[in-house]
């Protein structure tokens, strides 16, 4: 096996997984944050539908959404996604649901009195979500962050099921045609590091937003 | 002249009224006490005078403008929106639990109203928050955090926030109640001297002695309606009723 090949490719597969990652992320925490709000309008109009995106999108594997969006988008609506894109939309809209879910939980944790207290000083709905809400939500939410961004960097290994080259891909590749398991333990070894700095950025910021309780 | 008059304010939850016709009346530089066992609508009432609930009927006149009156229906219409917030601006509320921002230090917590809200610069809503923490004994607390102060400190740091807006009536919900009584002796200086300076005041307690001392005008409250009010030494030294005499009966066996 020549390992300087194969730890080129395998780079390059790391390469692709940590596009996916970062993508996500970008797409899904705006997203995120917008579908719980929606999710917790009075309006039936906007609160039924974004509950049901969210049923569909936590209630089916994200391996199915994956196939769905990439060979199911032509029949249905005539457009034909590349592979990557088709993995970054996946992921995106799989991840902004749980997301929406943990920013809701963190948006409800906060003491009414935080909002009446607002409320009475005179701030508007906007100052007090952005000012006051938003902030302290940030540091509640933090540990289940953190269980997400460590489970997307795994997760990114599903995109190979529509042929985007990433990681696991490549190593599987190398895997079955030389007939030898190191290149399994070598990405094994590749996703610890990756998480070991996700873990490391959630420590970080746990400590920094540790100047108030 | 009057700073607070409210008239026949009713108010229901579910079909269970809390409010039951309640009518009183604020003057500039009064101290107005609210007594009355839990669950009587003392809180409810403070919070339909500082729009945190919506009265179902009657009338609310705060600093001159109207904030509520009955319709042609007799069911309460509001103000409009701008009219609304411009009656909040003048008024203050303390909390029970104090709800201050604990993401801010204590200066922020002061200022950031004054500078967001009414548009004033930093520097400015500094000075004024300095002299405020200065005259609640706080001098040296303005860059600590809400958690690390006492509940009598964060109490104190709150009715800084409030007076910092410059209100012309603050109210008070039970300010002393989540503290031990320590704390509460330091929480109610804090309120006479108010008192001495002539800020309009409605204070909702189970302090009597506090209310007996401080307030101009006590008001008993009890099942969502207005028992007695009056001058404190008339209504805590000569009252002639039943219901009055047993709920004060109770704080001079404790």
């Amino acid at each position: 096996m020549n390992y300087q090949v194969l730890l080129s490719q395998m780079l390059e597969g790391t390469l692709m997984s940590l596009r996916i990652f970062f993508s996500t992320l970008l797409f899904s925490l705006p997203l995120g944050l917008l579908v719980a709000v929606g999710r917790m309008s009075k309006n039936p109009i906007i609160n039924l539908p974004v509950r049901f995106y969210i049923l569909i999108m936590r209630g089916t594997p994200l391996m199915l959404q994956l196939l769905f969006i990439f060979y199911g988008m032509k029949p249905i609506f005539g457009i034909q996604l590349d592979r990557v894109i088709s993995a970054q939309v996946a992921f995106a809209l799989n991840y902004a649901a749980y997301f929406a879910e943990i920013f809701r939980g963190g948006i409800e944790g906060i003491p009414q009195g935080q909002h009446e207290a607002a409320k009475v000083l005179g701030f508007t709905k906007r100052q007090t979500f952005f000012r006051i809400v938003l902030p302290q939500v940030v540091k509640r939410i933090i540990p289940p962050m953190g269980n997400e961004f460590i489970t997307l960097v795994k997760d990114t290994s599903l995109a190979q099921v529509i042929g985007v080259v990433e990681l696991l891909h490549i190593t599987s590749k190398w895997v079955s045609s030389a007939v030898d398991m190191t290149p399994f333990l070598i990405a094994g070894i590749f996703y610890l590091v990756m998480n070991g700095i996700v873990t490391r950025c959630f420590t970080v910021a746990e400590k920094r937003l540790s100047y108030y309780r | 002249m009057e700073i607070l008059k409210a008239e026949q304010i009713r108010k229901s939850f579910d079909g269970n009224e809390v409010l039951k016709g309640i009518s009183i009346s604020v003057n500039e530089g009064e101290v107005l006490a609210i007594i009355g066992p839990s669950g009587s609508g003392k809180s409810t009432f403070l919070r339909c005078v500082t729009q945190l609930e919506t009265v179902d009927s009657g009338t609310i006149l705060l600093c001159g403008d109207t904030l509520v009156k009955n319709g042609p229906g007799g069911k309460a219409v509001y103000a409009d929106k701008t009219t609304c917030s411009r009656i909040g601006l003048r008024i203050g509320l303390v909390f029970q639990n104090f709800n201050l921002f604990p993401h801010f230090s204590v200066m922020r917590n002061i200022t950031e109203a004054p500078v967001r809200v009414l548009g004033k610069k930093r520097e400015e809503a500094e000075a004024t928050a300095r002299k405020l923490l200065k005259k609640m004994n706080l001098a040296d607390k303005a860059d600590a955090y809400p958690y690390q102060l006492s509940g009598g400190q964060q109490q104190r740091v709150s009715i800084a926030r409030a007076l910092a807006m410059e209100p012309e009536i603050l109210f008070f919900d039970e300010p002393t109640s989540a503290l031990d009584p320590e704390l509460t002796g330091e929480i109610l200086k804090v309120i006479r001297e108010l008192a001495a300076e002539h800020m309009t005041m409605v204070v909702v307690t189970h302090e009597m002695k506090f209310a007996h001392d401080v307030a101009d005008y006590v008001v008993f409250m009890d099942d969502g309606a207005i028992v007695e009010q009056g001058k404190p030494e008339q209504l805590f030294d000569s009252t002639t009723n039943e219901r009055t005499r047993a709920f004060l009966a109770r704080y001079h066996d404790i």
